[in-house]
């Protein structure tokens, strides 16, 4: 189910930044929600996470969300996400 | 015939409005009170509307007195913080060991409390229903529980329910 990206996007693209290192779902979800929620519609929060889990969560955030998953890359020990912020009910 | 096109207005009508869970939580141990917080807190930051019903023991997780002292239980409990047969989980300080436990797996973690949760899903909008029969049997008043919470019989949570897209009994 995870979106694997090959070519990230430019930096200059980054609205925002969150680290969630060493926090365990529901924390980065949590936390990128509210981070989104500051963000006007086409900008991009750039997310790091720690849990495993988030590989499914993140995307599926933005699914829900209305949101845009431009860039998934996962490395060794973190992940690294691209968001774009898209319209909300 | 009738009952696809049902259907297909209803699928439609999802579309355009905000998902919804109802949360049934049932337990009052320190343990089975995380996952209905966790999952309301989570679908609230999904852009869902949540809400929780707290009932029988459950109620305990929106008393304000109970609330800071929920346990994890030391007996029937074969998953649990400490791994004693049942006969030793019954002796004095085995519940307060396995809470202690549960709380530094916790922390070491660092998950937030259960007063956090509460708190982080209130400010995300979660709804908190407190059982009245509970109330009236547990001689529970409105007073002993936290704010924010909105009293409601089984009628109107199933009334709410009835229109979510996940119920979810804990």
């Amino acid at each position: 189910m995870t979106t694997q990206f090959t070519t990230p996007v430019a930096p200059s693209r980054v609205d925002a930044e969150l680290d969630t290192s060493g926090l365990l779902c529901p924390l980065p979800v949590y936390q990128a929600g509210l981070a989104l929620g500051q963000l006007t519609k086409g900008q991009v929060l750039r997310l790091v996470t720690t849990d495993p889990g988030s590989l499914e969560d993140i995307p599926a955030l933005a699914r829900q969300l209305g949101d845009t998953l431009l860039d998934a890359q996962r490395h060794e020990h973190h992940q690294v996400f691209l968001i774009e912020k898209g319209d909300r009910l | 015939m009738t009952d696809t096109r049902t259907r297909v207005e209803s699928d439609l009508e999802g579309a355009e409005r905000r998902r919804r869970i109802a949360l049934v939580a049932s337990k009052g141990t320190l343990d089975q009170a995380y996952p209905p917080l966790i999952l309301a807190t989570t679908a609230a930051s999904l852009g869902w509307e949540a809400g929780v019903y707290f009932t029988f023991y459950g109620l305990d997780i929106l008393h304000v007195d109970r609330l800071e002292k929920l346990k994890v239980a030391s007996l029937a409990n074969p998953a649990g913080p400490i791994q004693l047969p049942n006969l030793l989980g019954a002796l004095p300080g085995a519940t307060a060991a396995a809470t202690k436990i549960m709380k530094k797996w916790m922390d070491d973690a660092r998950m937030p409390t259960v007063p956090e949760f509460i708190e982080m899903s209130q400010g995300l909008g979660v709804r908190f229903f407190a059982c009245s029969t509970t109330m009236g049997v547990m001689g529970v008043e409105e007073g002993d529980l936290i704010k924010g919470c909105e009293i409601a019989g089984a009628a109107a949570f199933l009334d709410y329910a009835a229109d979510a897209d996940v119920q979810l009994f804990v």
